[in-house]
Order: structure tokens, then C-alpha cells, then sequence
């Protein structure tokens, strides 16, 4: 009878071993392992042995369904990853052929400098306020110590508009040499300075960027329509060192350690003393960057803040030009050409 | 200005090191734009005889010229210019020569034949602009040696310097001495020697009839003169600092006020109408012909020199009449030196349109006690050429009331200028930084320096004009660096971080970023179907091109039909950026803002306003889209005007095929302009935080039929509002038209997903909340489709 269980296992097995899909095996199990298969109709014998056969029977039958589903089990796992592994050999891509192009959009180039700046004076502890680009020659000039006589201002030469309040009430506004005050393209961001000047309390940290305008002919290095990043500093007992600090902390942290930075005498009608601030390469080359100084006295006291309590310092310089040092960018008409070949490369 | 070495170290030693003392008056803020190397000659070009000359039969345009340059040995050169013959002697370049324009001389065969050099001529040189033939030099020449010496070419080194307004004594030579010296620890002697009347009493009149206009007017008057060629030693001064030798007489008032920064002028006496001067303003319309022969009108602004019978014979500092230069016969001069008033010269000179060297230095100011060493020194350096030079009595020194005392006196504080400076300064290390440059310290009484400011120094008038010369002085290297402890968060404002943000979100949507033309023209406008009352610049750098933009429509279509002609189609763009309304023009300033322009090239107004939602979703951005008001400039049946409460705060769809047409754009151009001054100055709510749901959610679909007339929005919403709470999600996910639907309607399919927070919904809650749907959108005309 054993002879049977072993006979009826050997068979199942050699089918269950050969089942060559899972499918297959599951057929195959249904039918050794099932009703109808040997194993369970030897199983159905097993009450009519007599007693001291009937354990030894049952037991080799049991054993024999164990080592049958042990086999089917193996075998499904073996079954299994045969079919995922034909799966994925069958899967494979080439992952090199790329249809799709990066979609990836872009800032313009003004905006990446001028935000790099921002980021870096934020650090520093500033603020940034902005303000119109259609300014008044009170903001624009007479503020920072520029009357109308003021030889200086043939030096910026600015754009003039045709703008004219309708108001007839005017006279509050006629300056005091009896000009009509008129409305023009900021020339410098400067006139920001002195809206937060007059509009909020020292201590002032503070970076204006913006755009401004001069009635300059576009060339390779200039362009009628550009933007600067002034910053302006009022406080308590604010001296040159701490402009000359501030400008070497700003050369670091914009450019790298290894940058240095220098002042050297200018004039500025708004400032006093003036300077021109100067950056060195780690090359020892110089690249001459913006002009600052302290804030004049007549600036201070036109925005209402007494020059013995407050003093301050102020410094500008172009955002376009630090993205042409950057991205060497030789011709500043290529950065407005709105030329998508030359938007795309940044 | 043009400062040539020789000419300090003649005034106070400073050394031939030209880089060194370059780098010391650029630090003290007289920037050396550029060392220049005057009168230098070419290496290499020597002189040489020409033996003789021969044509080539095979050479129109050059001829074979044999030379000897001294050691007997014949050189054949070709040669384009035919202006020699045997026996001139001339320039040779000889081979390897380096010419001023870069060209290196090399011995290039023509026609098979070598030429040795090069013959040059005097432009070849850079000894003036004759190029028409080679340089004949003087025949009893060595031969053999640089052609400098035959010459007497000696070169000099001149700074080209950039002066600011602030150093207006910097346009003499004895200003850049003195600040130099000073540095140099070497102080300035006075020059000229003293002025000798040894003549008899002749004098210049002076009426001075508008004073105020003009503080000084000296005159003396020199007779012995002999009109002729200056030294070659002033001369070659002239030169390197730019002007060109005349005679002695007017080459000496050339010099005075290139060193002394004290224009002049010599007249001739003889010729002078009535012997003397009236000066006063011009009368409105009044003429006068300028030394450049042109005829200029004047203004009764303009200050006017005139004989003393009211002839006018120069425009004050400005320019000379035509007949006011001394001539070859002149021999008694009357020499005149004053000052004008600054601002007033500024005016007549940009009325005028006349700079010239002598108005510059008034304009910026002049020494207004400078006269006499200045009359000293002409005569001295006139005497070189003259020595029967006559010095009469008589001078005249016409001052009126608006000339400034010799000294202005001005307090300083010290502890000021260390609270200014950052330095720890004192009374006697201030009073040594100044001192050397004219400022005198006249009394100290503790904190408070009394100082004297020097009359050549007409920039400083205040505390803080002092403080930055002691800057100066003390060394801008030398204060030092500190950080200042900002007292200020260092942050972005609110809405300048959600402009940031806004620009992230184009950019991950892949749009590039644009700046165009902040000016437009009139057409432009019209060609945008933009109004025409805009805000004109009035003095536009190109004509035409005067109009504040209003919109950036112009600009960035521009930008895709400039793209389209490289081929570059489909492109996404933005700009953010100000424009320019003129508003009601009732205030001070126009109604600016800054705005954001997106245009979608080769997309339809579906993809302005999925962009719009993102933006709406990404941004909190919040607005009425509003079909039914049609923005000017766009297309019709394809846009909306994005709406708050009664303001328009943008727009969104497509711009008209007919502006699309006049810009050139071939694409069709998805459109969408927000007022960021407006969205961006919301502060959008802070999403707060919900539940999210642990039970399962109830998903179906429905799908109406709606007549065109309706938006798809107002359906949307009432399925919102009928779904309340339970509504987690809605997405409308087709839209048909055709068979089956009525022919001006459409069929909207959404689907809807319901879903409590506390509970897994049962069949019946859902079917109401269907039912209720349903209810609703039917009153809206919506069918529900089977």
C-alpha cells in the first residue's frame, strides 16, 4: 500500500516538476492535488485498512500531499521568476533615446542678477524697497542736492515727459526758482532713497533696485533703458568704515572670498565724501563697479533728518553689468535683443 | 585734462615714475584714465638719403627708390609716394619696425623684388595728418639716426586725467602739484616773480557794469612785444597737453591757464576801442560774430566783454569776437584776467552751444584771488621771447561785490570729522592733512577748528566739503572697514516675496522671461488697438519712438514676430515690468503699475486661461472672469476681462487676429495681463489645515447639455453649491458638440467624487446628493444626458 502513496507522489511530482507555466502547474495541481487525484482517492481507501495499517497509511499520505504542495510551491517561485524576469528582459528601453526636449522656462537675466543681489543684501541685513520710474525732478534731483542750476545734472542726461497735472492749484508744486516742476525718467534709483527717507524712521538698511533711463545711445556697454541696485544706511553714528565694510562684505559674499574691494575718491553731488568702489579678481585684475559715499548732509536735511543725529551712506551700481561679468556677455544689446537662441543659454 | 609730468616736476618734484604717480592721483581722486607717451618716436625708423629713384615698367603705382642710411650700404626700397628725389634725406623703417597703427615692417617682395623698409611720411609717424608724400627732413641731417633727433622730437608722459567737479583747481597744473606734493610731503612754491611797473602809467579802463555777474576784472598793459614763434621747450608743452602753438604771446596765455587755471586774454592795445573794457549783459537779440566766425544772438542773460566805446568784443569767458586776436605787428597788449559768475556761465553756455577751454574752467570755477601771480607769471614767461618787455604802471583791478573774500573761513569739528570718518583724528593731525593744500587753521577753540578755505578752491564752502579733503588726505585705504550691526530684519517684503514666487511658477511652467521696449511709437499703439492718450517723452532719444507704454502688447508681440523670423515658433513669454497710463492727470505723478504680460505663441485662449487657474491656484490669485466685457485689442469671442469688485485687474484670452496681422505674427497668441499692483498687494489666506478623509469615497459622472449662452462656470458653481460639503472634488472632463446635441449647445461631462470626513457615505446619501445636483443644474436650463 505504501508502495502505492510512493508510486502515486513519484508521478505527481514528475508532472508538478514539468508544469512550464504557472498556469500549467495550476491545472496540474488541481489535478494531483484535488478530488479526482490519486492521492486523495488512495486517501479514500484508508477506512476501509484495519486499524494497525490505517496510521502508517495515513501518515505517508499526509506526507506525500506535504511534499507535493512543497514542490508546487517551489515550483510556482521558480515559475514566478522566470515569468517576471522574461518580463523584464522584454521591458528594456533605451533610455538614451529622448524625444522630449527640456521644457524647462527661464528668467531673463536682469532678473537672476537681480535677485543673486537682493539675496546677498538680505543677508547683510537689508530690506529692498522700490518705488516709480516716472519720478519728479524734486525726487529725481533737487532732493539730492541737485537744484536746477546744477551743472551735474547735464550729466545724466534724462529723458523728459509731457506728463502735466491737471490740477489748478499747481502753484504748491512750482518749484522755487518758478519752473513748472517737471515729470521725468528716473535717472538713478536714487529718488528711492529719499521716499524711504522720508517715509519711515531710521535705522535704514536698505538696497533699491529698479529700472531707470538715460538718454544715452545704445552701444556694446550702454543702454538707454538699464537697471541699478543703490543702497542707502542711516543710523546712528554710521561712519566711512562702515561703507568701506559693507562694500568689501557685499565683494565676498556676491563674488567669492577670494575678491577684494577698494575705495577710491569721486564726486557725487548727493554724497560726501565720495568714492568710486573698485572690485579686484583674485587675477589682481580691477573691475570698476559703482560709486558711493556718505550721505550729503543737504540730502539729510531734506528729507527732514537732522545731520548731526543721523549720519549715513549710500552706494549704486549697475545689475545688468553684473550679469554681463558673470555670464561674459560682451555686447549689452544681446541681453534686450528678447532673442529666444540667446534667452535659452540661461 | 591733460597733464603733462615735466611740467609738475617743474612746479614741485614728484619723481619720473609715471605708473607710481598715476597710482597716487588716482587715490587722491584725480583718476588717471591713461598714461600717454607724447612726441615718442618710432624704434627703428632711421633717417636715409635717396641715391636715387626708378621706375618698374611693370608698376603703376609704386617706384623703386635706393637709399643709404650712413654706412654706405644701398637699400632698395619700393615706394607708393613720388615726393623725393636724389639727395632728400627721409625716414627709413627698416625691417621689423612696429608702425603706430600695429603694422610690422617686413621685407615683402613685389613683383619678385625685395624692399628693405619702408619710406614714411608724417601722418606714417604721427607727427601730424600729411600722408600725401613721404617726410622730407632737413638735408644736412645725420644719416643713419632715429629720425626723432634729426627732428628734435622729445617725448613727454602725460596723465589723461579725469577730473571731478569737486577739484575744479585741478585744471591747472600747479592744483594737481600741490595736491601731489602734498602727499608727497613737498609743498608748492609760489611762481612768477614778483611784478616789476618799471614802465610808465599806461592803463586798460575798466567799467564794470554788471558786477554781480562779474566779481573781478583785471587788466595790465605790456608793451616791447615782439610777435613770434614760442620756445620749443613751450611749444612741445602745448602740445602734449593738447593745443596748438601760435605765437609766443598767445602760447604764453595758453600756458598761464594750463598751469595756473586762470584763463586770460591778451588785446591789442592800439586796436582796442577807446583803450579799455565795459562789461555788462548783452541786450535780448544783440549780435555778436565769435572768433570761429559765426554770428551769434544773444540773450539779455548773456554777459558781453565790449570796448570801451560798447562795442562788444567777446563773450565773458566764453569765447573772443573775430577781431580780438593780437596780430604779427602787435607790440602793446592789454592783458585781462577775471572771473565770471559759475552758474550763469552755465547757462550761456549750453545756450550757446559753446565749450571751449577757457569757459570750462570758469564754469567750474576759477581762483578769484589769482590775478596778480597770474599777470606775474605771463610776464615772466613772455620776458623768455620779449626781453625788452615793458611792464606798465597802472593796473587796474576792477572788483565788485559778489567777489568772495580771499579766504572764506569755515568751522570744523573734530570730533565730526572722526564721527564722519571713523578716525580718531585730532586738532594737529587734521590741520597736517589740510595745511600742505591751502586750508589754513586760523584758531582752535577745543572741538571747533576754525579753517580758511583757499580762493582757488571755490567747490568748498561747508564742514563736510573739509571732511573730505582730510579724507582725501588721510587716504581712503587707510579708515579702515567695519560691518554696522543692522538694526533692520534683512527680508523680503511680503509682496515682493510673492512676486518671486510668481515668477517660479512661469518659469516651472517653462515660460521665458522678457524685457522690451519701455517706448513705443503712436503706430505701435494703433497697430495694438491701444488709445493714443498716452505720455509722451519729449525729448525721445529716437524719434518717434516717445510713448510710454501703456501696455506690453507692442513689445512682446514684436518679440514673437522677430522670433518666428529665425523659425522660432511656439514660444511662451512674460514680461513683468511698469506701464505707463496717463491716468485722469489729477496727480503729481501717473498712475504707474507694474503689470504682468504672458503670451502663449501657437496656443488658443484655453491655454491663457489654464494658466490663469494655475495662477489663481498657485498664487491665491482671485477675479471675475468676464466674458461678456471684451478688452480693446483682443479677440472678440475669445477673451474675458478678469474683474474685482468694479476694478478691472486684467485679461485673459487671445489677441485679435487683426493686431496679430499688423505686428507681423503669423501664430495665433494666447494672452494673459494681470495688474500685479493690484493681485500682488492681496495678501492671499494662509491655507489652513483640514482632515483628510479615512473612508472611502463615491465616484460618478454626469453630463448636461447647456446652451452656449450659458458658461460652463455658472454650472460648475451650482454643482459646488448643490454638492456643499460632501463635494470633495469636480472636474469637467469633456466637452462635445455634435450628433445628439442640440446645435448651439454642448455637452459638459464632469465628474464628481463625494467623500465625509466621519463616515463612509451609504447608496442613499449618495443618490440625494445626486438628486440635489441634478435639481439645481436643471434650473439653470442644464439637461442631464441619459
Amino acid at each position: 500500500m505504501i508502495e502505492q502513496v510512493r508510486g502515486a507522489l513519484d508521478a505527481a511530482l514528475t508532472r508538478v516538476v514539468a508544469a512550464a507555466t504557472l498556469d500549467e502547474l495550476r491545472a496540474v495541481d488541481a489535478v494531483v492535488l484535488g478530488k479526482k487525484g490519486e492521492l486523495a482517492r488512495l486517501k479514500t481507501i484508508l477506512g476501509s485498512l484495519p486499524v494497525e495499517e490505517r496510521k502508517a497509511f495515513g501518515l505517508a499520505i499526509n506526507e506525500a500531499v506535504g511534499a507535493l504542495q512543497a514542490a508546487s510551491t517551489e515550483r510556482a517561485l521558480e515559475l514566478d521568476s522566470a515569468e517576471v524576469s522574461s518580463r523584464i528582459a522584454a521591458e528594456r528601453l533605451d533610455l538614451t533615446e529622448v524625444i522630449a526636449r527640456p521644457t524647462r522656462g527661464h528668467a531673463h537675466l536682469v532678473t537672476q542678477a537681480w535677485e543673486r543681489l537682493e539675496d546677498v543684501f538680505i543677508g547683510l541685513g537689508f530690506q529692498v524697497a522700490e518705488g516709480p520710474e516716472v519720478e519728479t525732478d524734486f525726487y529725481n534731483f533737487e532732493a539730492l542736492n541737485m537744484p536746477r542750476s546744477h551743472p551735474a545734472r547735464s550729466g545724466f542726461d534724462t529723458l523728459f515727459t509731457d506728463y502735466r497735472q491737471l490740477e489748478a492749484d499747481s502753484s504748491d508744486h512750482t518749484a522755487a526758482d518758478g519752473h513748472e516742476p517737471s515729470v521725468l525718467l528716473r535717472t538713478h534709483t536714487s529718488p528711492v532713497q529719499i521716499r524711504v527717507m522720508q517715509s519711515i524712521e531710521p535705522p535704514i538698511y536698505m538696497v533699491m533696485p529698479g529700472r531707470v533711463f538715460r538718454r544715452d545711445t545704445p552701444d556694446a556697454t550702454h543702454m538707454p533703458v538699464f537697471h541699478q541696485i543703490e543702497g542707502l544706511v542711516i543710523d546712528r553714528n554710521i561712519t566711512m568704515a562702515h561703507l568701506a565694510g559693507t562694500i568689501d562684505s557685499f565683494t565676498k559674499a556676491f563674488f567669492g572670498g577670494d575678491f577684494t574691494s577698494r575705495l577710491r575718491p569721486n564726486y557725487f553731488p548727493f554724497t560726501e565724501p565720495s568714492a568710486e568702489f573698485d572690485i579686484q579678481r583674485p587675477d589682481g585684475t580691477w573691475i570698476e563697479l559703482g560709486g558711493c559715499g556718505m550721505v550729503h548732509p543737504n540730502v539729510l536735511r531734506a528729507c527732514g533728518l537732522d545731520p548731526d543725529e543721523w549720519s549715513g551712506f549710500a552706494f549704486g551700481f549697475g545689475i545688468d553689468r553684473m550679469a554681463r561679468e558673470r555670464h561674459g556677455i560682451d555686447d549689452i544689446r544681446d541681453m534686450y535683443s528678447n532673442d529666444i537662441r540667446f534667452i535659452e543659454q540661461f | 585734462m591733460k597733464v603733462v609730468l615735466s611740467w609738475l616736476n617743474d612746479i614741485v618734484p614728484v619723481g619720473v615714475d609715471a605708473p607710481a604717480i598715476a597710482e597716487v592721483m588716482t587715490q587722491l581722486g584725480m583718476q588717471v584714465e591713461e598714461i600717454l607717451h607724447v612726441g615718442s618716436t618710432v624704434d627703428g625708423v632711421i633717417t636715409a638719403k635717396v641715391l636715387r629713384t626708378e621706375r618698374h615698367p611693370d608698376a603703376a603705382k609704386v617706384h623703386r627708390v635706393w637709399v643709404d642710411a650712413g654706412d654706405g650700404v644701398e637699400r632698395h626700397v619700393w615706394c607708393g609716394a613720388f615726393n623725393m628725389q636724389a639727395g632728400d634725406v627721409i625716414p627709413l623703417a627698416t625691417p621689423g619696425t612696429t608702425m603706430p597703427d600695429g603694422r610690422v615692417i617686413e621685407p615683402r617682395p613685389i613683383l619678385g623684388i625685395e624692399s628693405q623698409g619702408m619710406l614714411c611720411s608724417a601722418n606714417e609717424l604721427g607727427l601730424g595728418d600729411d600722408h600725401t608724400g613721404i617726410l622730407i627732413l632737413a638735408a644736412d641731417c645725420a644719416l643713419g639716426v632715429p629720425y626723432g633727433e634729426a627732428l628734435g622730437l622729445q617725448a613727454e608722459v602725460v596723465f589723461d586725467v579725469d577730473l571731478t567737479r569737486n577739484r575744479p583747481d585741478c585744471w591747472g597744473h600747479l592744483g594737481v602739484a600741490r595736491d601731489l606734493g602734498a602727499q608727497l610731503g613737498r609743498r608748492v612754491e609760489p611762481l612768477g616773480a614778483a611784478l616789476d611797473p618799471a614802465g610808465s602809467v599806461r592803463s586798460a579802463t575798466v567799467d564794470l557794469v554788471d558786477g554781480e555777474r562779474c566779481p573781478r576784472f583785471t587788466t595790465i598793459v605790456l608793451s616791447g612785444i615782439v610777435v613770434q614763434p614760442s620756445p620749443g621747450w613751450m611749444a612741445r608743452r602745448l602740445k602734449a597737453a593738447g593745443m596748438r602753438p601760435i605765437n609766443n604771446v598767445v602760447d604764453v596765455s595758453n600756458y598761464v591757464m594750463l598751469e595756473l587755471n586762470q584763463p586770460n586774454h591778451a588785446y591789442d592795445l592800439d586796436t582796442l576801442g577807446g583803450g579799455g573794457f565795459r562789461i555788462r549783459l548783452a541786450l535780448d537779440g544783440e549780435t555778436i560774430v565769435t572768433l570761429d566766425g559765426v554770428e551769434r544772438t544773444m540773450s539779455a542773460d548773456d554777459l558781453l566783454i565790449c570796448d570801451a566805446l560798447d562795442v562788444p568784443i567777446g563773450v565773458a569767458g566764453i569765447m573772443g569776437g573775430l577781431h580780438s586776436e593780437i596780430t604779427d605787428t602787435t607790440a602793446t597788449v592789454a592783458l585781462e584776467i577775471a572771473c565770471f559768475e559759475q552758474t550763469s556761465m552755465t547757462r550761456s553756455m549750453n545756450r550757446l552751444g559753446i565749450r571751449s577751454e577757457a569757459s570750462g574752467r570758469f564754469e567750474r570755477g576759477v581762483d578769484t584771488h589769482g590775478m596778480p601771480p597770474a599777470q606775474a607769471r605771463f610776464v615772466e614767461l613772455l620776458r623768455e621771447t620779449c626781453p625788452d618787455l615793458v611792464v606798465h604802471a597802472g593796473a587796474v583791478d576792477e572788483r565788485s561785490a559778489s567777489l568772495p573774500p580771499a579766504e572764506r573761513p569755515v568751522l570744523v569739528r573734530v570730533s565730526q570729522v572722526n564721527r564722519i570718518l571713523g578716525t580718531t583724528l585730532d586738532a594737529d593731525g587734521i590741520a597736517a592733512l589740510i595745511e600742505p593744500i591751502g586750508f589754513q587753521v586760523a584758531r582752535r577753540d577745543g572741538d571747533v577748528l576754525t579753517v580758511g578755505i583757499p580762493s582757488w578752491r571755490p567747490d568748498s564752502s561747508a564742514e563736510i566739503d573739509l571732511i573730505e579733503e582730510v579724507a582725501r588726505h588721510y587716504g581712503y585705504s587707510n579708515i579702515g572697514a567695519a560691518v554696522p550691526n543692522s538694526t533692520m530684519h534683512g527680508r523680503l517684503s511680503p509682496m515682493q516675496q510673492r512676486r518671486r514666487l510668481l515668477r517660479q511658477v512661469l518659469v516651472g511652467r517653462g515660460l521665458a522671461e522678457v524685457i522690451t521696449d519701455s517706448f513705443l511709437s503712436e503706430s505701435a499703439l494703433a497697430e495694438a488697438h491701444l488709445s493714443d492718450d498716452a505720455i509722451h517723452i519729449t525729448n525721445p532719444l529716437v524719434a518717434g519712438d516717445d510713448v510710454l507704454r501703456p501696455s506690453m502688447r507692442p513689445g512682446i508681440l514684436r518679440t514673437i514676430a522677430f522670433n518666428e523670423s529665425h523659425r522660432r515658433t511656439g514660444l511662451s513669454l512674460f514680461e513683468i515690468g511698469h506701464m505707463y497710463p496717463p491716468g485722469d492727470r489729477r496727480s503729481a505723478l501717473p498712475p504707474e503699475f507694474e503689470g504682468l504680460s504672458v503670451a502663449l505663441a501657437g496656443r488658443d485662449a484655453t491655454a491663457a486661461m489654464a494658466l490663469w487657474r494655475e495662477l489663481v491656484s498657485a498664487m491665491g490669485f482671485g477675479a471675475r472672469v468676464d466674458q461678456s466685457l471684451v478688452p480693446v485689442g483682443l479677440h472678440p469671442t475669445r477673451s474675458a476681462t478678469l474683474s474685482v469688485g468694479r476694478d478691472v485687474v486684467g485679461a485673459v484670452g487671445e489677441i485679435h487676429p487683426s493686431v496679430l496681422a499688423s505686428f507681423g505674427v503669423a501664430e495665433r497668441v494666447a494672452w494673459l495681463e494681470l495688474d500685479l499692483s493690484r493681485l500682488l498687494g492681496v495678501e492671499p489666506k494662509i491655507a489652513q489645515w483640514r482632515a483628510t478623509s479615512r473612508y472611502p469615497s463615491s465616484d460618478f459622472d454626469l453630463a448636461f447639455v447647456l446652451a452656449d449662452t450659458v458658461p460652463a462656470e455658472k454650472l460648475d458653481k451650482a454643482i459646488r453649491q448643490a454638492g456643499g460639503n460632501l463635494l470633495v472634488d469636480l472636474a469637467l472632463f469633456d466637452v462635445y458638440r455634435g450628433t445628439g446635441v442640440a446645435d448651439d449647445a454642448r455637452s459638459l461631462a464632469y465628474r464628481l467624487r463625494l467623500q465625509a470626513t466621519d463616515r463612509t457615505l451609504t447608496d442613499i446619501e449618495v443618490a440625494s446628493v445626486r438628486a440635489k445636483i441634478v435639481g439645481v443644474t436643471t434650473k439653470l436650463g442644464a439637461q442631464l444626458r441619459a
